[in-house]
């Protein structure tokens, strides 16, 4: 199948609609959260709950004996959340640092969570085939019910969202204010958090637990790029979440052998590396122009102030001199000269230059500008 | 015990050291989660590197997924410079996409690799003694004993060559630069040699639980002492303790060893984290209590100093004028009868001497901001202490 065929099936095919569509929700709800993830500074939390969220799958699984997925996302969620207040409960009450406070949780519910996949799989239970899609998400194994699921999640995300946008918002970029205003900044801040948890359990069955922290991630680090405004950033991280979404189960579905969740995350890594290389405020590739931009005008400024001190000492400004006594001189190039010339600063006649009155006056100020300002 | 469990847990046990030392000096650097996107990032070199040399146990494989991994590091302090975003960020953004690369490699060259991404994050100990190493013909042992066991060598002997450099540049960067040892050095040797020790142990019990490995133990050590050698002995003994109850623990269950020497860990961990004398939870939470207790008979001789009405002092209306429950203001009355700062007479409350003195210094303590003054005065205020 190639992408045109795909595009072409997806409305009428049920199962490409629907993992399509679950992906492309997934990618919008992780996306939304994920840009309070990245702002808050917590950006591998979310690699740490994803991976914190196994042994509650496994313990979800071994008192229930179903797979109704559910179930499993409840008991992830429960994990999940014990993982996240324990990582704060290591911060605030012991000297550990947060990055050891991480690890240590996420290798250590992961392990234990390997332990009891592995337990459950030695038991004489024919049911328990197909939990180790939760490692790395199987994108096809969506149901309808599952999207409709991450919809009505997505939807109390966006409500939530919406009715505590100005709470969120304050906690976000200054905490003590929020603080002293009085509102109760550990009950915003649980809130919060406990989405993105819910998020990222939305997402174990789709992309899987490893993976997990990129779709929470990209989608926001590149939005970031693009704007200054958190609601613009939360919906442009909506927006590349659901394309990264739709475009990554595209691509995985018009090749054989290739699972969804790591080709949605390369997906989603390109966006990452288009925006940080052209966003125009902040990319790479502008700030590089603008560098050498400044360097030239650095150096035209330096041969103007060259020019300018020769012909102080003449009476007539505009007394022609060799072009030859430039030669030795770092900033001067047959380029800037023109440049001068262009600008009207410079006259040029023969192997002569002349400064203009024009230029005199710009080369007299050139410095004092910055202190006049 | 037959000698495939003796090799079993020798080799988790070297895994364990191994992965103890690196790991103490990256808890400390505040660079933990380096290990962790470290131990996935290898991921696609390990792909490659199987593609030339067929042998999941090769020393090219090792070295090319060791440069994997010194290029996550690369990486993600080449993206943290370009200020765009943090640095936990890029951490989050490099590891998942080398990751993916790999998964997509394995998955698309399935038919000729016979190598699974669950075996490279997951690892299988238990089939550790079946792959021989066999010179000229001669058994001498599992060839993971060799692998790890060489790695360990060359770590405990950097170790003791650059102890000091290490230890310098891990707790005072700017010292270390000015006494001459690189600090870049320090650090991109500490990652290589993260990096190799994550290669060579992902085999035995996993990337992911390399991890767990490296920094739960020095984790639980850092609970325990500030001492930097007896922090790195504390982790060792914790790294090789686990390991080999996390076996038995695994041998009676019938499930993954790498995941029962994860649990083991995470008791241990658990273990301290509540019950460590000074810094564990409970101890903590004592101390804060204390120290409540204590901030708040500071206040109440303040407020009896400051004044001299009868009806300010009568202990009926402390709660009123304090805004103390009633619990609390009887223990602070207490404490403070037992150290003689008050008298009660009546039932009205008056400073004594030695109360009156404390108090004046307190004042001096309070008012007073720079360390250097108030340092005589220190002892005497319990509070204050540790």
């Amino acid at each position: 199948m190639d992408l045109q065929e795909y595009f072409s099936l997806v409305f009428s095919d049920y199962t490409l609609r629907t993992i399509t569509l679950g992906t492309a929700v997934l990618g919008a709800v992780t996306g939304m959260l994920g840009s309070f993830a990245v702002l808050r500074k917590q950006s591998l939390l979310g690699d740490a709950i994803s991976h914190a969220a196994l042994p509650g799958i496994a313990i979800a699984f071994l008192i229930t004996g179903a797979k109704d997925s559910n179930t499993l996302l409840l008991g992830a969620l429960v994990s999940g959340l014990i993982g996240t207040f324990w990582i704060r409960g290591i911060i605030t009450k012991t000297h550990l640092k947060s990055d050891t406070a991480l690890g240590l949780i996420l290798s250590l519910f992961f392990g234990f969570g390997m332990l009891l996949l592995t337990f459950i799989q030695k038991q004489p239970n024919a049911n328990q085939a197909g939990l180790d899609k939760y490692l790395f998400g199987q994108a096809a194994t969506l149901i309808e019910s599952d999207v409709w699921m991450m919809s009505i999640v997505t939807g109390i995300c966006l409500i939530v969202l919406l009715l505590f946008w100005k709470e969120f918002k304050i906690l976000l970029f200054d905490a003590d204010y929020t603080k002293t205003l009085g509102f109760n900044t550990k009950f915003i801040d649980i809130l919060i958090t406990s989405f993105i948890v819910l998020a990222i359990v939305l997402g174990l069955q789709t992309v899987g637990v490893v993976l997990m922290s990129a779709m929470l991630l990209a989608p926001a680090a590149a939005a970031r790029q693009w704007t200054n405004s958190l609601s613009v950033m939360v919906l442009l991280a909506a927006f590349f979440g659901a394309f990264s979404g739709v475009f990554g189960t595209a691509i995985s579905a018009s090749q054989n052998n290739l699972s969804t969740g790591p080709v949605i995350v390369l997906v989603a890594a390109v966006f990452v590396i288009f925006s940080f290389i052209f966003s125009p405020s902040r990319g790479l590739l502008f700030k590089q122009i603008r560098f050498i931009k400044n360097r030239r005008d650095l150096q035209l400024h330096k041969t103007l102030a060259f020019m300018y001190n020769i012909a102080e000492t003449h009476d007539n400004i505009s007394h022609p001199h060799a072009i030859k006594i430039l030669n030795n001189f770092q900033g001067y190039t047959k380029g800037t000269l023109q440049k001068l010339v262009k600008k009207n600063y410079v006259n040029l006649d023969g192997n002569m230059w002349s400064l203009t009155e024009e230029g005199f006056n710009t080369a007299s100020n050139l410095y004092n500008q910055q202190t006049n300002e | 015990m037959n000698s495939a469990q003796i090799e079993i847990q020798l080799i988790a046990s070297l895994v364990a050291i191994a992965c103890a030392i690196p790991g103490t000096f990256l808890v400390l650097r505040k660079m933990a989660m380096i290990s962790d996107a470290i131990s996935h990032s290898i991921l696609p070199g390990i792909v490659i590197g199987f593609f030339i040399t067929h042998d999941l146990n090769s020393p090219l494989l090792i070295l090319l997924a060791a440069l994997t991994g010194i290029i996550t590091v690369v990486l993600v302090e080449y993206i943290q410079k370009t200020g765009l975003v943090k640095e936990d960020t890029a951490i989050g953004l490099v590891f998942p996409a080398l990751f993916s690369i790999g998964v997509i490699l394995i998955a698309k060259n399935a038919n000729d690799v016979h190598l699974d991404v669950d075996a490279v994050l997951l690892g299988e100990l238990a089939f550790a003694p079946f792959d021989r190493l066999l010179i000229s013909g001669v058994d001498v042992g599992p060839k993971s004993l060799w692998i790890i066991g060489s790695i360990l060598i060359i770590t405990i002997i950097l170790l003791i060559a650059f102890f000091k450099e290490l230890k310098v540049s891990t707790f005072d960067k700017g010292l270390a630069a000015s006494l001459g040892f690189s600090p870049a050095i320090m650090h991109y040797g500490l990652m290589s040699v993260s990096s190799v020790t994550t290669v060579g142990a992902f085999d035995a019990v996993g990337a992911i639980l390399v991890v767990a490995l490296m920094i739960a133990p020095a984790a639980t050590a850092y609970l325990l002492t500030t001492n930097l050698k007896k922090m790195l002995s504390l982790a060792i003994i914790f790294g090789v303790f686990s390991a080999i109850s996390g076996y038995w623990f695994a041998h009676w269950l019938d499930a993954s060893i790498a995941g029962s020497i994860t649990t083991m860990l995470g008791l241990l961990f658990l273990v301290v984290y509540l019950f460590a004398p000074k810094k564990g939870i409970i101890a903590v939470l004592y101390r804060e209590k204390q120290q409540r207790t204590e901030v708040s008979l500071l206040t109440f001789l303040l407020h009896l100093k400051n004044h001299n009405e009868e009806e300010e002092r009568h202990v009926n209306h402390l709660n009123e004028h304090i805004n103390w429950q009633k619990v609390r203001s009887k223990t602070v009355l207490e404490l403070a009868t037992k150290n003689n700062m008050i008298s009660i007479e009546n039932n009205i409350v008056s400073l004594t001497e030695k109360g009156n003195d404390f108090t004046s210094q307190a004042i001096d303590y309070i008012i007073t901001n720079e360390d250097a003054q108030i340092e005589h005065m220190k002892d005497d205020f319990f509070l204050f202490r540790g």
